[in-house]
């Protein structure tokens, strides 16, 4: 049995999950198995309506008096009780901070190992995982064989695209309740703050305006905001203008940074190392201005100014003013 | 209070990747070697932490001789001391890498250095198995929290804020335990010429790590770099010539004006 993660918000099941959904069910197909999902707290049945449309055969509701909110080791002690008590094979999270958490603490309890960021699994003859995944954020992929008879997956963010089963389900809801011990909820959510940030979170932007470091200074993003607001988005950068003190982390595009996916980033003075691409593949399109007409980005976009963005924002900025 | 800094040397790639002939290794040997951006957070951090707190800022990795040279930088940057567990260069796998830091730190405290916070990236550069900071933990009876981009210790509590959509979850844990971090937690600083000199001559403590290399039942088959799309960009035009062309494409191509 394939069993999927599945986080939810007031029973509706999280796009990461979904997609983790998917790829549990091309598995269960293959191994010509029954496709269960995990989740905790909230409403079930509710939950179990919307898992019906994927193809979910069983919905496990875990929940536990103890239990309330976010608690990671709990979560992943109760999930590798779970997939003992129903004898899983394989278990596919989502590759969020949750997912990936709770399946570090599932694959302790399980003494299983893990493959996360997986694109592709493909099953031979021995039951063992032929698969495809992410290595450095995901400039680079790796062959990797994977074998046991539990194993965690985590399937990577956007590869998946989700798909509903071709024949709906109406999912049985079965109440686990994990044993849990004190040291297992040491660790959970006391308390959350919302930000005080305005605008456009950078990762739900349709527009993406990305400053490198041959913006050139702090002052200098204010040709960038301009441009971002007059085309409804937000600004972002490299790494190398972080470092350079002249914007936030937070706006932080790449590998250890956000990942975006807007209708159009517009990429200026950034060179188009992988670890920043790594953060843009979502993009549908490119734009890229660049000084240099060697530049890696110009590789990489789908279109391309060569020239000084100092000069070109300002005149973009003013056409944009005028048409509007 | 005593903090660990856990850090790993990986290739310092830049605008394109290139593989060994038999597809196994990055081919580095036209690149330098660096860590994770979030590994550095984690010197920083507990550099600060130990300063803030009375105590000190130990780095450790698990990798070959030539990993002196990361540890040196975590020393240049103001952590205390440094220790290498030895490795003749092949790979470990997450569970033998976590039990080989368990079993250090199990040993200093045995001679008397007891770690009162244990410092992790959220995951590796290279691999990215997110997993080596749960196992430790789990490893030692500690508790444990990952992805931390705000810490701030009160006594014998972490106060410790990972991001979620619209804000932050915070948690409160009592010490010990082991934080992973992402970069964005703090603003590593630069080493002085005179700092990373001094660094150059530090004792770094070595050991043997308990363990075996081997990859366990995650094995790699080989590498590869993915397609992408390398056709080249439209060339729109040079300077600010070419703004009606840009705001053509953003009106019709893109719909966004
Ligand atoms: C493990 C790891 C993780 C990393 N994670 C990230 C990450 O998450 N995000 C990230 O961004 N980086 C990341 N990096 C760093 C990355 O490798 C690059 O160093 C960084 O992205 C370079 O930023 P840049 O393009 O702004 O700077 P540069 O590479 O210095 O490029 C500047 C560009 O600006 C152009 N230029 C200069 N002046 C002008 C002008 N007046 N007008 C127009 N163009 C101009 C130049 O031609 C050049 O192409 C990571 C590195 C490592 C090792
Ligand atoms: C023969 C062989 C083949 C391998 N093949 C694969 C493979 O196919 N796929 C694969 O993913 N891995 C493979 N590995 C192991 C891999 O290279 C990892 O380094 C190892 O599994 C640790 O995982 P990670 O660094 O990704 O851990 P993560 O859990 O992502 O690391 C989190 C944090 O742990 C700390 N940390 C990690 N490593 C060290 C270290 N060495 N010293 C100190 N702190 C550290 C760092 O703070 C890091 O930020 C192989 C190993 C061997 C022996």
């Amino acid at each position: 049995m394939i069993l999927a993660l599945v986080e939810h918000e007031r029973g509706l099941p999280a796009e990461a999950s979904l997609e983790a959904l998917t790829l549990a069910r091309e598995l269960a197909s293959v191994e010509g198995t029954d496709l269960d999902a995990a989740a905790f707290g909230g409403d079930g049945s509710a939950l179990a309506d919307e898992l019906g449309t994927y193809g979910v055969d069983t919905l496990h509701h875990v929940d536990h008096d103890d239990l309330d909110g976010y608690a990671p080791e709990a979560w992943g002690e109760s999930l590798g009780q779970l997939v003992e008590e129903i004898d899983a094979g394989t278990v596919v999270v989502p590759s969020t901070d949750r997912g990936h958490e709770v399946a570090a603490h599932a694959g302790v309890t399980l003494d299983a190992p893990m493959a996360t960021n997986c694109v592709a699994v493909e099953v031979d003859d021995a039951g063992a995982y032929e698969l495809e995944r992410h290595r450095w954020g995901g400039s680079l992929l790796e062959h990797a064989r994977l074998t046991g008879d539990r194993k965690v997956i985590s399937a990577a963010e956007h590869e998946f695209p989700v798909t509903p089963a071709d024949e709906a389900t109406a999912p049985t809801v079965t109440e686990f309740t994990p044993s849990l011990e004190a040291d297992h909820l040491r660790v959970r959510v006391d308390r959350v703050e919302a930000s005080d940030e305005e605008g456009i979170p950078l990762g739900e932007a349709r527009v993406v305006v990305g400053g490198g470091r041959g913006v050139g200074g702090a002052e200098e993003y204010d040709q960038l905001e301009e441009l971002a607001d007059l085309l409804g988005g937000t600004v972002g950068a490299s790494r190398a203008a972080i470092n350079d003190g002249w914007r936030p982390h937070d706006d932080q595009i790449g590998q250890t940074g956000a990942k975006i996916s807007p209708d159009i980033y517009i990429a200026c003075g950034i060179s188009g190392a992988v670890q920043h691409m790594v953060g843009c593949k979502g993009a549908e399109t490119i734009l890229a201005i660049n000084t240099d007409p060697e530049a890696a980005i110009i590789q990489k976009a789908d279109w391309a100014v060569v020239g000084d963005l100092h000069e070109v924002v300002p005149e973009l900025n003013d056409a944009l003013r005028d048409s509007a | 209070m005593n903090v660990l800094a856990c850090i790993k040397r990986v290739p310092n790639t830049g605008a394109k990747i290139v593989l060994t002939d038999d597809n196994q290794r990055i081919d580095a040997s036209n690149l330098g070697f660096t860590m994770s951006p979030h590994e550095e957070c984690v010197i920083e951090e507990a550099i600060q932490q130990a300063d803030a707190h009375g105590g000190s800022a130990h780095v450790l990795t698990l990798g070959p001789e030539e990993a002196t040279e990361q540890l040196r930088t975590g020393l240049a940057m103001q952590a205390d001391e440094a220790s290498l567990l030895e490795t003749d260069g092949s790979e470990w796998g997450p569970r033998a890498t976590a039990d080989a830091i368990a079993n250090v730190v199990r040993e200093m405290a045995e001679d008397g250095t007891e770690f009162d916070l244990l410092l992790l990236g959220n995951e590796s550069a290279d691999a990215a198995n997110y997993q080596v900071g749960v196992r430790v933990a789990r490893e030692l009876g500690l508790p444990c929290v990952t992805g931390i981009k705000s810490l701030e210790v009160e006594g014998d509590t972490a106060i410790a804020g990972r991001e979620i959509a619209g804000g932050e979850e915070i948690y409160e844990i009592d010490l010990p335990a082991v934080i992973t971090v992402k970069e964005g937690i703090n603003e590593p600083r630069y080493a002085s010429m005179r700092a990373k000199m001094r660094a150059r001559n530090m004792e770094i403590d070595r050991r043997e790590p308990v363990g075996t290399a081997g990859a366990g039942s995650l094995e790699k088959v080989r590498l590869e770099t993915p397609e992408t799309d390398d056709s080249a960009a439209e060339i729109l035009g040079e300077g600010p010539e070419a703004v009606p062309e840009i705001v053509e494409i953003l009106e019709s191509e893109v719909s966004v004006v």
